[in-house]
Parts: structure tokens; sequence; C-alpha cells
């Protein structure tokens, strides 16, 4: 499958998509390798460095040395502790799929790994005789210390981590049927697409 | 004119939103245009677009503390 670009308003130039399904799927699990699997280099490359670096810096934003780092993504769908920002983590591909991997050693009563890269929080939540939120649950912090601690580095990294995995979903798209046209180039372009025949599945746009 | 100062002495929290205005305008442009000449300069517009939203969104929330 081809998508069809006008490089000026004499000519115009054939994206070859290849498989889209595939390439939307690589384009998933990794930002870019969609793309670069469609030979479309400089827009791979521009995915993956925008993309991943911010979720990285979100990873970063979100943990520290004391309470481990990549706090802020984690699956969880426990009561009272429903991670609703993972579904759009998620959308990062395989860097967000840690979280599934430690929220399923959790489940099954194993210890995160990696120091709790990605893990659960503990649900404790009770405080002991110092006034220190208890920690259980192999001894991850709670959700309450992870708030007291980070401090809107919290909020900021899942910010950051929830746009990375929002945005892989537009370049997702980009990937499976190339660039999108508004209404309004697609009016300027109508006249010329009538004098044109397209390719099966194509589109075209005005540069 | 209390909330003025607040706003000002809370901007350097601003300096968080400059990576994710730079990287949404990017990946949005990207996926409108196919050449990077077009990318950059439509990832331009939108981020001015967005500087001015924001601007405009502090404007009338400005206004609006002064009356409340």
């Amino acid at each position: 499958m081809v998508a069809t670009v006008p490089a000026d308003t004499s000519s115009a130039i054939e994206i070859p998509l290849k498989d889209p399904g595939l390439a939307a799927f690589l384009a998933w699990l990794v930002p870019g390798l969609g793309h670069l699997y469609q030979g479309r280099t400089a827009k791979a490359v521009l995915y993956f460095v925008c993309i991943l670096g911010t979720f990285s810096y979100g990873v970063y934003l979100g943990g520290n040395r004391e309470l481990g780092w990549g706090r802020v993504v984690y699956a969880s769908w426990r009561p009272g502790d429903r991670r609703l920002p993972y579904l759009c983590q998620l959308g990062v591909g395989l860097p967000a799929l840690p979280a599934l991997v430690q929220a399923n050693r959790v489940r099954h009563g194993k210890e995160p790994l990696f120091g709790g890269f990605m893990a659960p929080p503990a649900l404790g939540g009770n405080f002991d005789q110092f006034g220190e939120p208890r920690r259980d649950d192999f001894g991850q912090p709670t959700v309450h210390e992870l708030h007291k601690k980070l401090h809107r580095y919290f909020e900021l990294g899942t910010v950051y981590t929830m746009i990375a995995g929002l945005l892989n979903i537009l370049a997702i798209y980009d990937a499976w049927g190339g660039p999108v046209f508004s209404d309004e180039e697609e009016e300027d372009g109508e006249n010329e697409d009538k004098s044109e025949d397209k390719p099966e599945g194509s589109a075209s746009l005005k540069s | 004119m209390d909330t003025l100062v607040l706003a000002v002495l809370g901007i350097e929290d601003l300096w968080f939103a400059v990576p994710l205005i730079i990287t949404v305008s990017l990946v949005y442009a990207a996926t409108r245009h196919e050449f990077m000449g077009e990318i950059l300069g439509h990832a331009l517009r939108i981020g001015v677009w967005i500087v001015g939203f924001m601007a405009a969104v502090f404007a009338v929330l400005q206004v609006i503390a002064w009356f409340v």
C-alpha cells in the first residue's frame, strides 16, 4: 500500500507504507520503528527522539534513588488504586510493558524485579509509631509515600509519560495510513485528485 | 494583585511545559506532512498557537481572579 503526497503543485511522490498493519504494530512496539520499517527514516528518528525522550524524562521525574525509578508508570487495578493513566502510558509500547510484568509478579506474591522499577506501590497507607508510612509488599513504597517524597514530580512524571503514550497513537496512525490531511487541505486538493487516479488505499496531501 | 505575584513566583514550573510544547508540536506536525521542512514550519506555527492559547487562558483567569 502506498500514500500519495504532492511534492509541489505539479508533481507527487508515493510513500511506500508496505504492510500497514505490521508497520502500525511496530510503531506501537517502539516509537519510530514502524516508520523505519517503511523507510521513512527522518520521521522515524523524529518520533523516536520526541516520544521516547518525553517518556524517559517522565520516568526520570517520577522516581529517585531512595524510592526507585519509574514509579509513575505502573499497572494496578486494585480497589483503591486503579491506575487509569497507565492506559495512556501503554500507548508507548515496549517501554511501558515492564509495568505489566511487575504487576503480574506482585499479584502472584513474587518480589518485583530491578529494585521495583515500574512496580505497583504497596497498598498499605497505615503509619508506624514514628508517623512514617508503613511499607509492605516487598518493601515497596505506598502511594502516599510516593506523593509525599516526589511532591509535584509524581504528577509531572505521570503527565509526561501519559502524553508520550498518547502522541505515539498519532504516530501509529501515521504509520498505518500515511500523513493525515485536514479539511482545508482536502478541499484545496480536491480538484487535483479528480484528475488523477489514486492507488488503492492511498491518501493525498497538499503540501 | 496577589494572584499575579503568586503566578510570577510559580513561573519556574512553566519550564516543564516547554519540552511538552516542542514535542507535541513536532509530533502533531509530523502526522500532517512527510517532509522535514514542512514539519518544522507547521510545528513552529502550532507551538506559537499553543503558547498564545495558554497566554489567553492565563489572561482570562487573571481577570476573573481580580474580580472574584
